[in-house]
């Protein structure tokens, strides 16, 4: 087998909480991520699915350092061994840890595409460059002089892209680079992101279209109320019983091919995150000891945030 | 070709409406303005000693005995042909009358604009862009105290300072006092529009400061420049190459808007400071029943106000594309 590869960015823990008023005069603190922990290897691409609430954007912006004023970070993320600190985040991103946002809001709308490819950079270098890319991703030349207002979905997209193999990065952040496209058009941009992995960089791909992650990720991280409640390989989804924590069989479930059902309830908000594991309140195993923290530990390949796995949960 | 030629037109008729609209409610509120252009002009106590005929004489003059529907038809027939008539205090055809206070004003006017429009963007981004920090909140607590002083107040305080106390400018009108017309020179002139120009200037700066400085939060806050930090960009490159790409089309419409504001202003401006411009020659029309000049100022300033905003709507098309390109596509 291949050796050991190289982790790229590893996540110990990592809590966001924001401080905002609560009515005129009192602070409140809002754990929006609580314990979480991931790591990506060189090549590798790893999604983080959940639904929306779960807290998958904001992971992004945390190894950015791009939170908004009000979120604290606490816990530890390293890139190549090595702590990212809000300075370290500063010097690499954009260069070595690239960001491919969601929407076409993250354009400037006044600004051309192929400028805002470029950074705004006007050497013939930069834009032999971006022509290059715009090529790659099967964009005419004409591309460059267009307005984000002029561009369909799926071009968008691909603009977005874009702007991340400018650089060499060594990991890419893509962040639901699929809502909103048609089945095939979204393939093909997932397929961009396999190939970026496939040449060494590691991709996290936020997603929250399970079977799409299966298709094209090595490893799925399942994210329920702001933390992890699942590490699995991709190949795990293809049976129930390979999956290891409750709220990820009923994904498995609910997807079309699979019996298409819907688990009753809700996931709770951060202001009313349960202690203990978050889908006690959902959990058809729950039991009294499922009320305090459970710990997110290796098993079977992979990891899991339930005490029952391995023992009720077959 | 065609396609401009109508927006042309469209707008040109556009202009004469509401030329129109406006002539006929100045006439309206001088018509029903309770000052009677006789006693104010001719006086109380000359008046009781003039013999019937003389008086009405001077009602013949001054248009008193004629119904205002006459007088204003008559009023709008003549400025159709393009004569705006003689204004009765000055004893000149309104249009010269005009010419000259405007020539007055329009620089003094013109300057004002430029900085308040110029200064109040700039300090607009510096403070958007330092949210919350020392400089916006020194800027934004300059911005609101000074939108909230009004403009003639501040042109007596600058008056006294310097005029009075300080004694470096002078206290009033456009030239000395006593100098021969050929004699006044340019130092003169610039000596004479500081206080006006940095009075319409201070409260232009405000508003202006405060319209940026929103927008420019709004930028701040909006998913591209999240994401041009993601990728890297300092805060500086972010204020030069998105921000101030963004905000530059409402501070442009706000401008040409605020035109009407500078007019406005001027008005008072220049009655405190005696400045002989377009505002002070308007309040000496309306308090002394000048209906033909006051109606020509009237008219004039709304061409000049619908023109800055004309030409708001033309740059939007220029500098904004998505405006330019879906306006060739129709």
């Amino acid at each position: 087998m291949l050796e050991e590869r190289k982790k790229i960015l590893s996540i110990k823990n990592l809590s966001v909480s924001f401080s905002q008023y609560e009515g005129a005069f009192r602070w409140k603190n809002l754990l929006a991520i609580k314990d979480l922990s991931l790591d990506v290897k060189e090549g590798e691409m790893v999604a983080v699915v959940g639904s929306s609430g779960s807290g998958k954007s904001l992971l992004a912006h945390s190894v950015l350092g791009i939170l908004p004023y009000n979120a604290t970070r606490n816990g530890e993320i390293s890139f190549y061994g090595e702590t990212l600190t809000e300075k370290r985040m500063r010097e690499l991103r954009g260069k070595e840890i690239v960001l491919v946002p969601q929407s076409v809001s993250y354009l400037d709308p006044l600004m051309k595409t192929g400028l805002q490819i470029r950074k705004g950079k006007k050497d013939e270098s930069s834009r032999q460059k971006s022509l290059e890319v715009l090529k790659c991703y099967g964009l005419e030349r004409d591309t460059e002089n267009l307005y984000p207002f002029e561009l369909s979905g799926g071009m968008i997209r691909r603009i977005l892209i874009s702007t991340a193999v400018m650089e060499q990065p060594r990991l890419v952040i893509a962040d639901e680079p699929t809502p909103g496209l048609h089945i095939d058009i979204a393939r093909r941009v997932l397929s961009h992101f396999r190939e970026i992995a496939d040449e060494g960089a590691g991709v996290l791909l936020i997603i929250h279209d399970l079977e799409l992650a299966v298709e094209v990720a090595d490893r799925i991280v399942v994210l329920y109320a702001g933390t992890n409640l699942e590490e699995a390989r991709a190949s795990d989804f293809l049976e129930e019983n390979r999956l290891r924590h409750p709220y990820t069989r009923a994904l498995y479930r609910a997807m079309p091919d699979n019996g298409f059902s819907a688990e009753p309830g809700t996931q709770p908000y951060a202001e009313n995150r349960p202690d203990g594991c978050t889908y006690a309140p959902r959990c058809e195993y729950v039991q009294e000891k499922c009320l305090k923290e459970v710990e997110y530990r290796n098993f079977q390949g992979g990891m899991v945030r339930c005490i029952m796995a391995g023992g009720e949960i077959r | 070709m065609r396609k401009e030629f109508l927006f042309i037109l469209k707008n040109f008729v556009r202009m004469a409406i509401l030329m129109f609209l406006v002539s006929i409610v100045a006439f309206f509120l001088v018509s029903v303005s309770p000052i009677d252009p006789l006693k104010v002009n001719v006086g109380q106590t000359a008046l009781g000693s003039m013999s019937q005929e003389q008086i009405e004489k001077l009602s013949q003059y001054w248009g008193t005995s004629i119904s205002p529907v006459r007088r204003y038809l008559s009023w709008a027939g003549d400025f159709i042909r393009g004569d705006m008539g003689v204004s009765l205090l000055y004893r000149q055809p309104v249009s010269r009358v005009i010419g000259v206070k405007l020539s007055n004003s329009l620089l003094m006017l013109g300057i004002s604009w430029l900085i308040s429009g110029i200064v109040g963007f700039s300090l607009g981004i510096l403070a958007g862009a330092n949210r919350g920090k020392r400089l916006d909140k020194g800027i934004s607590a300059y911005a609101l105290i000074t939108a909230s002083t009004p403009a003639f107040w501040l042109a007596l305080v600058f008056l006294m300072l310097f005029g009075v106390w300080l004694k470096i400018l002078p206290i009033g009108l456009s030239v000395p006092i006593g100098t021969e017309a050929a004699e006044v020179t340019i130092r003169d002139r610039i000596l004479h529009g500081i206080l006006p120009v940095l009075t319409l200037s201070i409260t232009g700066i405000s508003s202006m400061i405060l319209h940026t400085r929103e927008k420019m939060l709004e930028v701040m806050e909006s998913d591209y420049v999240l994401f041009a930090k993601a990728r890297g960009e300092t805060g500086t490159q972010i204020v030069l190459g998105h921000g101030i790409r963004n905000i530059l089309l409402p501070a442009l419409t706000l401008q040409f808007a605020s035109i009407s504001e500078i007019i406005g202003g001027s008005v008072l401006v220049e009655q405190v400071f005696s400045y002989p411009g377009i505002g002070q020659a308007a309040v000496t029309a309306g308090l002394g029943g000048d209906v033909p000049l006051l109606l020509g100022i009237a008219v004039i300033s709304a061409a000049i106000v619908f023109t800055g905003n004309f030409t708001a709507n033309i740059l939007y098309g220029i500098v904004d594309p998505r405006i330019r390109k879906a306006r060739n596509n129709i």
